[in-house]
Formats: C-alpha cells, sequence, structure tokens
C-alpha cells in the first residue's frame, strides 16, 4: 500500500477543525446517502443509466450541463456570500484569511468554469442543432464525453475543501505563490488538474460544434442565414479552440512544477513567473469572450423575439463578433500594464484592448434599434435581455477606463476592477443564461417557468446586483484593493461594505426565487402549451415542445434569416404527409463516456495527491478505455417510420389553438 | 404587465444613494498629492466626461426605446415593419466609438511615456533612489545612497523626485502608494523602476494590492514626505542610532511574518539584490504549510534556505550558525 500511494498522513487527507468545514462533510455524506437511497427505494438505478447517464442525445447532455451549472451556481454563491459576510464590518472574525483565500479562489474558478461554462455549453446543446436543423451534433459520443469530463473536473475540484484542502493561490493562480515553494499543501493541485480534465472536455466541445454548425445546417441555410445565436457559438468555438490548448499546456507545466519538481514558473532553477502570468491570460483573456459571445447571442434571439421584428443590422452583428473575437487574442497584457514591460508594450495593448470598445458598441446600438419601431413585450427573458443594456454598459465604459494602461495603475487589483469584471460578467453572462433558460425551457421540458415568480427572481437579482457591485467602484476609488480578507475602521470603507454586502443578500433571495421557479414549474406549470408558445422566429420552435429525440421528422428547407417566421408568414404549412417519412438514423446512447471520464478523475484524484504509481496504473485504464472506443463499431440505429408517425400525430393534434402564452 | 420604468427609476436611484453613503470619506485617486497621481487624475477625468457622454447617450436611447415601442393594449395589432439595418446609422455609430477611442488614447500613449519619467517641474532636482524589497509580508527599504534600511515605513523628502527600484524576494506583489501615483509589480530576480514625488511633507498609506497568500491583507507601509532638512536629521539620527543590518537578521526578516516598524543602518544591497537575475533564492516552503494534506516539497541546488527546524534549535540555544552552510551554490546560470 505504502508504494502505491506513498506515506498517508489520512488524517490530513479529510478537513477537520473549522465547524463551517466539517458542516459541509456532513451535509455532503447526509446528501450522497439520501440520494443513493432514493434511487434503490424508488428502484431508479436502471433508468438513470439508461436515459441519462449513457445518453447522447444534445438535449440530455444540454439539460444536464444546466443542472450542473445551477448546482455549481450555488456552490460559487455560497462562496460569495461568505465573502460578502466576512467583509460585512471591518475587522470581522467570521472567516481567517487562509479560509477567506480558499473562498475567493474557489468562487473564481466556480463561477467562470463551472458555471457559466457549463450553462452556456448546456444551453448551446440544447438549441444549436435544432437551430440549425439537425438531428444532433457532429460527434455525440464524443459530446457525452465532453459532459463527463467538465463533471468530473468540477466534482474533483469540489470535493477539495472537504477532502485535502482546497487552492487557495486565486483563481489566475499566479506563481511563484501557486508553486510548492510558496504553496506546499496539495490544494493547487486540484487546480491543475481538475481544470485540466475540465478544459480537455470544452476543447472538445469547441471542435464538436465547429463542425456541427459548418457542416450540419439544414438545406438552404447559408452561412449568412443562420441564426445570431449560431453564429456566436460558431466563433466562440473557434476561440475555445485556438485558446484552450494554451492553457492546457500551462496547466500541464503547473503540474509538472507542482507535483514532479520541474522549474517552468518557480523562482528557483531558472524558471520565470511572469511566463504563467502571460500564458494564463493569453487563456483567460480569450475566455471572457468565450463565455460573452454566447451571451450575445442568447440576447439577439430574444430581443429580437419579443420586439417582433428581425435583428438590426445582421451582417455587422456577425462583422463586429468575428472583430472581437480576433481582438479578444490580442489584449492579454491589459492583465499586467502594471508588470512594467516597458511604455511601448502598455501603450500598443491600451489600444487594441480600447479597440473592442468599436465592435461592441455596434452591437449595443444594432440591439437598441432592433427595438426601435417594434413591439416591445416583457416577458421574463425580455426584462434580462432589458436589463442587460444599461448594466452592460456600466461594464464597458469602466472597462474603457480600465483599459488606459496609465490610468489602469491606479485602479488594478482594486475593487474597481472587480466591480468592472462583474458588470461585466453577470449582465453579460448571467443575464444573458436566465433570459435563454426563461426563453428555451419548455423547449426542454415542455412546460414554461413561471412567469410571475420570474419576475420576483428579476427584480431581486437586478436589483441585489446593482447594491453589491455599484459600491466596489467606490471602494476601489477610495484605495480598497481585492482579496484582502478585512479591513480596518479607519480605512473608511466601511458603510460601502456594508451596503455591498445587504445587497449580496438580495441578490442571493433572486436566486433562490429561481431555484423555487424551477421547482414550482416541474410541479404546477401548464403542460399544454404550443410548440411555439413565445411566437418565435429561428427552427428550433418548428418542431415539438419537449422536443422528440430525433428532433425533426423532416427537416424543413430554409429560404431566409428568421425562417421560422417567414413559414408562418408565408402560411407554410409545418404538416406533413405520411409518404415524405423516412427512417431516422440516430446514434446509440453508450457507457462508454461516463465509464472513461470516471477513470480519468480516479486518476486525476491520485494525481493530485502525489500518489503517481496509482494514478500511473489508473491512466492505464484510460488508455484501454481509448483502445475500446477504437473497436467500438456500433453505428448507430434507425428509428422506425411507425414510431415517428406516432410521435409526430401526437403532438401535431395537440398543438391545434392551444394557448399562446403571448400575444 | 409592469413597465419598465420602474426598473429605470430604482436604478437610477441606487446612485446617488451611493454617492451619499460613500461621501462621508475621500476618494484617494482624486485627491493626488503628487504630480504623478495628478497626470493619472488628469486621464481618469477625461476618460470620465467620454464615458459619461456615453452612457447617457446609450441610457437615454435606451429609455426612450423602450418606453414609446413598449407593447401597449391599443398597439395589440401593430406589426413592426421588415428592416433589415441602415447602412447610414451603422457607419454612424462605428465611426462615432473609433473617434472616442482616438480621443482616449492619445493622452494615455502620453501618460504612460511620462510616468516613466522624471516628472515635470522636477527635472532639475537631482532623484534620490530608494530600493524596495517586498517580502511575505512585509516591505524592506533601502537607501543605498544613505546606507539605511528600514522596513514597512519609508520617509522620503517633499519636492524631491524619487527613484523606487522595486523587486521581491519572494512571491509577486504590488507597490501601491495611491495618493502619489500607480502601481507596479516586484518581481524576484527582476527590477521594475517608480517614479514617485510628494509635493509637500505628508503622510501617506501604501500597500500591496497583489494577493500573495495569509498576511496580504495586512501588508501596508507608510510614506512620509519630510522637508529636506528633516529627512537629512532623520538620516543622521538613525546612522547614529539604529542597529547594524546583519547578513543573520536579514535573513530572518524574509520568514513570512508580519513586522512593525524597523531601522538598521546599513543594506541587504551588500550581500544580495534580489533584482538580479543570478541573485539567491531566499526559500522557507516548510513555513507556508496550512491546513490539510501536504505535497512533497523539491529541494533545490541553487535554494538557499533560511533556516531549517534543526537551525531554529540552535538559534534559541545562542550559537547559531544560520546560513552558513546553508547558501548553497549560487544558480549555475546556465538556464
Amino acid at each position: 500500500m505504502d508504494i502505491l500511494l506513498g506515506s498517508i498522513q489520512w488524517n490530513e487527507i479529510l478537513m477537520g477543525g473549522d465547524p463551517l468545514i466539517v458542516g459541509s462533510q456532513i451535509a455532503i455524506g447526509l446528501t450522497m446517502l439520501g440520494i443513493l437511497a432514493g434511487l434503490t427505494f424508488f428502484k431508479k438505478w436502471s433508468w438513470l443509466w439508461r436515459e441519462w447517464l449513457t445518453t447522447v442525445d444534445h438535449k440530455r447532455i444540454g439539460i444536464m450541463y444546466i443542472l450542473a451549472g445551477v448546482l455549481m451556481f450555488f456552490r460559487g454563491g455560497m462562496d460569495g456570500i461568505l465573502m460578502k459576510v466576512q467583509t460585512l464590518t471591518p475587522e470581522e472574525k467570521f472567516l481567517n484569511a487562509q479560509h477567506y483565500n480558499e473562498i475567493f479562489t474557489t468562487h473564481g474558478v466556480i463561477m467562470i468554469l463551472f458555471m457559466a461554462m457549463p450553462f452556456l455549453i448546456g444551453l448551446m446543446n440544447v438549441v444549436i442543432p435544432l437551430q440549425i436543423g439537425a438531428r444532433d451534433v457532429a460527434f455525440p459520443q464524443l459530446n457525452a464525453l465532453s459532459f463527463w469530463l467538465f463533471f468530473v473536473g468540477a466534482m474533483l475540484f469540489n470535493i477539495s475543501f472537504v477532502i485535502g484542502g482546497s487552492p487557495d493561490a486565486g483563481w489566475t493562480a499566479y506563481f511563484p505563490l501557486a508553486g510548492k515553494e510558496f504553496s506546499p499543501g496539495i490544494g493547487n493541485n486540484y487546480y491543475a488538474v481538475a481544470i485540466q480534465i475540465a478544459g480537455i472536455g470544452t476543447l472538445m466541445t469547441g471542435i464538436n460544434f465547429i463542425v456541427t454548425i459548418l457542416k450540419m445546417r439544414a438545406k438552404g441555410m447559408t452561412l449568412l442565414k443562420m441564426p445570431m445565436f449560431s453564429w456566436t457559438s460558431l466563433i466562440t468555438s473557434i476561440i475555445i479552440v485556438a485558446a484552450f490548448p494554451i492553457f492546457t499546456v500551462a496547466l500541464a507545466l503547473m503540474t509538472f512544477d507542482r507535483i514532479f519538481g520541474t522549474h517552468f514558473f518557480t523562482i528557483s532553477g531558472g524558471g520565470m513567473d511572469m511566463m504563467w502570468v502571460n500564458l494564463f491570460w493569453l487563456w483567460g483573456h480569450p475566455e471572457v469572450y468565450i463565455v460573452v459571445l454566447p451571451a450575445f447571442g442568447m440576447f439577439s434571439e430574444v430581443i429580437a423575439t419579443f420586439s417582433r421584428k428581425s435583428l438590426f443590422g445582421y451582417k455587422s452583428m456577425v462583422g463586429s463578433i468575428v472583430g472581437i473575437a480576433f481582438l479578444s487574442m490580442l489584449v492579454w497584457v491589459h492583465h499586467f500594464f502594471t508588470m512594467g514591460a516597458g511604455p511601448a508594450v502598455n501603450s500598443i495593448f491600451s489600444i487594441t484592448t480600447m479597440m473592442i470598445a468599436i465592435p461592441t458598441g455596434v452591437k449595443m446600438f444594432n440591439w437598441l434599434f432592433t427595438m426601435r419601431k417594434g413591439r416591445i413585450q416583457f416577458t421574463t427573458a425580455m426584462l434580462w435581455a432589458l436589463a442587460f443594456v444599461p448594466n452592460f454598459v456600466i461594464g464597458g465604459v469602466t472597462g474603457v477606463m480600465l483599459a488606459m494602461g496609465a490610468a489602469d495603475y491606479q485602479y488594478h487589483n482594486t475593487l474597481f476592477l472587480v466591480a468592472h469584471f462583474h458588470y461585466v460578467l453577470i449582465p453579460g453572462v448571467v443575464f444573458a443564461v436566465f433570459a435563454g433558460l426563461y426563453y428555451w425551457w419548455p423547449k426542454m421540458f415542455g412546460h414554461m417557468l413561471n412567469e410571475k415568480l420570474g419576475k420576483i427572481h428579476f427584480w431581486f437579482f437586478v436589483i441585489g446586483f446593482n447594491l453589491t457591485f455599484m459600491p466596489m467602484f467606490f471602494l476601489g476609488l477610495k484605495g480598497a484593493v481585492r482579496r484582502s480578507y478585512t479591513f480596518s475602521v479607519e480605512s473608511g470603507f466601511a458603510p460601502l461594505f456594508l451596503v455591498s454586502g445587504i445587497g449580496a443578500f438580495i441578490l442571493a433571495i433572486g436566486f433562490g426565487a429561481f431555484c423555487y421557479n424551477i421547482y414550482w414549474s416541474a410541479r404546477y406549470a401548464d403542460r399544454n402549451i404550443s410548440n411555439d408558445p413565445w411566437d418565435a422566429r429561428t427552427l428550433e420552435w418548428a418542431t415539438a415542445t419537449p422536443v422528440q429525440h430525433y428532433n425533426f421528422a423532416k427537416v424543413p428547407e430554409v429560404k431566409s434569416l428568421d425562417a421560422f417566421w417567414h413559414m408562418k408568414k408565408n402560411k407554410v404549412s409545418l404538416d406533413i404527409s405520411e409518404d415524405e417519412l423516412e427512417e431516422i438514423h440516430m446514434p446509440s446512447n453508450s457507457g462508454q463516456p461516463i465509464i472513461m471520464a470516471s477513470i480519468i478523475g480516479v486518476a486525476g484524484f491520485f494525481l493530485v495527491f502525489e500518489w503517481k504509481i496509482a494514478a500511473l496504473i489508473a491512466a492505464v485504464g484510460i488508455l484501454v478505455g481509448l483502445i475500446v472506443r477504437s473497436f467500438d463499431y456500433n453505428d448507430g440505429y434507425h428509428v422506425h417510420i411507425d414510431e415517428i408517425k406516432k410521435t409526430e400525430s401526437k403532438w401535431r393534434k395537440v398543438t391545434k389553438g392551444v394557448n399562446n402564452n403571448v400575444g | 404587465m409592469k413597465s419598465k420604468k420602474g426598473f429605470l427609476i430604482s436604478f437610477m436611484a441606487l446612485i446617488p444613494m451611493l454617492f451619499l453613503s460613500g461621501c462621508d470619506t475621500h476618494m484617494v485617486v482624486f485627491e493626488p498629492k503628487g504630480p504623478a497621481a495628478r497626470e493619472i487624475l488628469g486621464l481618469i477625468n477625461w476618460s470620465l466626461v467620454l464615458m459619461l457622454l456615453v452612457v447617457v447617450v446609450v441610457f437615454g436611447l435606451f429609455g426612450y426605446i423602450i418606453w414609446k415601442y413598449r407593447d401597449r393594449p391599443e398597439r395589440k395589432d401593430y406589426e413592426p415593419p421588415e428592416e433589415h439595418g441602415s447602412t447610414a446609422l451603422e457607419i454612424t455609430w462605428t465611426v462615432i466609438p473609433i473617434l472616442i477611442v482616438i480621443a482616449l488614447t492619445i493622452p494615455t500613449v502620453k501618460s504612460i511615456y511620462n510616468l516613466e519619467k522624471v516628472p515635470k517641474g522636477y527635472e532639475n532636482k537631482k532623484p534620490i533612489t530608494i530600493n524596495v524589497t517586498s517580502a511575505d509580508w512585509k516591505w524592506i527599504f533601502s537607501y543605498p545612497e544613505q546606507g539605511i534600511e528600514t522596513v514597512n515605513y519609508v520617509n522620503i523628502p517633499a519636492g524631491t523626485p524619487v527613484k523606487f527600484k522595486l523587486t521581491s524576494a519572494g512571491t509577486m506583489q504590488s507597490f501601491w502608494v495611491p495618493a502619489l501615483g500607480g502601481q507596479k509589480y516586484t518581481m524576484n530576480k527582476m527590477e521594475t523602476q517608480l517614479y514617485l514625488t510628494a509635493d509637500k511633507p505628508g503622510e501617506f498609506l501604501g500597500r500591496n494590492t497583489n494577493f500573495n497568500g495569509r498576511g496580504y491583507a495586512d501588508m501596508e507601509f507608510t510614506v512620509e514626505a519630510q522637508s529636506p532638512q528633516k529627512f537629512k536629521k532623520w538620516i543622521e539620527e538613525v546612522k547614529n542610532t539604529a542597529p547594524k543590518l546583519t547578513e543573520k537578521k536579514y535573513e530572518s526578516l524574509l520568514d513570512p511574518t508580519h513586522l512593525g516598524r524597523l531601522t538598521f543602518n546599513g543594506t541587504h544591497l551588500a550581500w544580495v539584490d534580489h533584482g538580479k537575475m543570478d541573485s539567491k533564492t531566499y526559500l522557507n516552503p516548510e513555513k507556508y504549510r496550512v491546513h490539510g494534506y501536504q505535497g512533497q516539497i523539491f529541494k533545490d541546488e541553487d535554494t538557499s534556505k533560511n533556516k531549517n527546524k534543526k537551525d531554529e534549535a540552535m538559534n534559541m540555544d545562542g550559537h547559531s550558525m544560520d546560513g552558513m552552510d546553508m547558501k548553497g551554490e549560487k544558480d549555475g546560470g546556465g538556464h
């Protein structure tokens, strides 16, 4: 055993001492037992395995991503609330410095990588194939593997605070601090390994969606007839493929440094800590656009639908996302103007950064003018899109202020910066996710989310958000720095920190309303809704709600932008005659992705604990998995015409004359 | 359906409220006490004017559009027109941001270059040099010309440009005195420079802004700008009264600890300048152990470990041989 796992101090593996952590351990343990007991009692194991764990259906994978996103939002939100409680009053003793450091680190990582990413990738999964008129993504089984790798990575990262210790060097994990020289605990091994596993999943998603969008569009859908969300997803996927490998390499080097004693980023042995900072932001900045571009796409869909107009300036919208994607790779130095790279470097990166404001401004005005002359319906989805505009403008203009290298010397690492990026990421991403969820929920589950609860969710969240982060701009200008677990009475920060803390609780109530809405709507919402409850414009609404597993009995032909809208205008019937039906070729479910990802998770866990031989043995399992996959000749099955007939007639009959929720 | 106006009003109401809650104290960035901070403030103010313009235009347009085109019962049958865009409008809102960006770029680049030099109006004054070394979790200031060293406070002559040479003994930090100017990173085996000048005598707070572990929150120091006479007197006083800085004492300063103010005769530059590429590395990984499972620590040849447990025990006996055999070999430089 000793050879396998090294010399283990068992008492150090399970974290103890802190009542918060022990409480969480007990809660996690009980929840796990509860879930296992429930599954056994209700005999749901085989259902779970058959319908969900082995599924390759893009819609179900999307739903699992979204559920994971909700879960991670809860975890990351708890971290945020704990931070806010700690800074509610000066010299608060609620958390100590070490605990606070761990919490802001996991808050950052979880919110970006395990909350924003799965929400967006989840919605992309659900919507993109439908929107382009495809029956699944290009590589369904790879898609399942992407999800399970993400999930395993997220879980591995999340157990850190109860098993072995959390990472505590910030979500940016700057060297030399994040190295063994200054963080000898294994917390940052979790960072290196868990994010790596999830990142590989994301990279494969990127490839998958590029191929899906380029190769699987419905007949007639040229690139410039593609809905905006499909466009932004395509560009996002391209950025993923361009940027994630940088992070993969950086994390691998970090792993070597931390676990095998190399000197890439250390201060001894000729390492170069600044190299980490550069590599991190070479990925990190494009990552911002990876999360924000799909969000822009969702806003475009929602705003067009509820203004009842087509998107204003479609071509300039496409041009500006391509422009943003291009510029996103050229601005990373603005995260460390203060490193002293010299005036020429700082000037150039100030200019490239400010240039991003140009295409973003174009998009902003295009959205505003989409609404002009429209008939704006204030559904919950639309409210999120509307709230995005002013809030994101505040994030945007403060971004321009930060982009000015010389001025950044005063803002850098202060709460001004923290306020700025929350004003970009929350309106830009979280509002979009909510808009998208309220909008596409019927597509996923066959019922709407409750509008009244949705509005409670909206108002609490938006007001809470502004109360939380607006004071931080002023705190930053007063000299309050980020990541500081406390502040003195004399600093004069107290009133603003108090307002900010109260805001966080209002924000949390908003999120609570959302969770309750999911529960309430699942139980009580009307199931008898039309396939097109919003009177929408794109192809995903041209099929059943919830969507049948093969998506389209017959893939519609696309003649213009907003294809479904024009089909409705021109009274093109969705009805299909029986002789048009053909058998549909669909991919088979597979247990390989989840098994493979689990083995990778186990190998990752051993690597985190530096039990190298055990990790090596588990790695053999990965190799075996790859070999098994190579000899897998299952190329799917055909859906029988009778089954198609039955499914189609069911939803087509129901749809006649059902209540439209809008209009 | 509830109108959008309510949202706007509540949103707008937040802003004055925040100003009110914040007005009892000052915003240090807006109260510059030296030419560098003033230069930056000028830039910030200019950007605020332009950004306010953007905010007013977008918010105004936003409010107008959602109010005017909202869905009302009498507009129930209104069918919005097919509209695909407008080249003239789209060109307008491309060109205007370009103009704004240009209007911001020119002063930004000018300031970036200005901040690297002795500030205007002080060119004829001979700058003094102070070496700043950040360590976990304290600031060490060396006066190479005067031959003294201070910890966690720095006295400078008012009206004289100070050239701070910044480096770090370990983790990366950021040296920031917001009243006097912007910040810059301190990095091990790397030297950055920052010119700061205080117009008048006064005391200013400085701190680290770059997170570097448990002791980060308290990593503050004070800058006291003194009249040149007082500064001279202080130097004399230190030279006469302060204890001599020994290599052993210096190495104990580098331990991850919090220290109060300290003053020494002599500087550590006599034996190590952390800003040099081939300088010695001082590491104490054992002292950074916190809770949780501990990983393997790698020993490096070029590393001078301050003390291990044995040495600590010896220190207590008062027969310290500290550092004698621990300095190890210098980095071969072959990297």
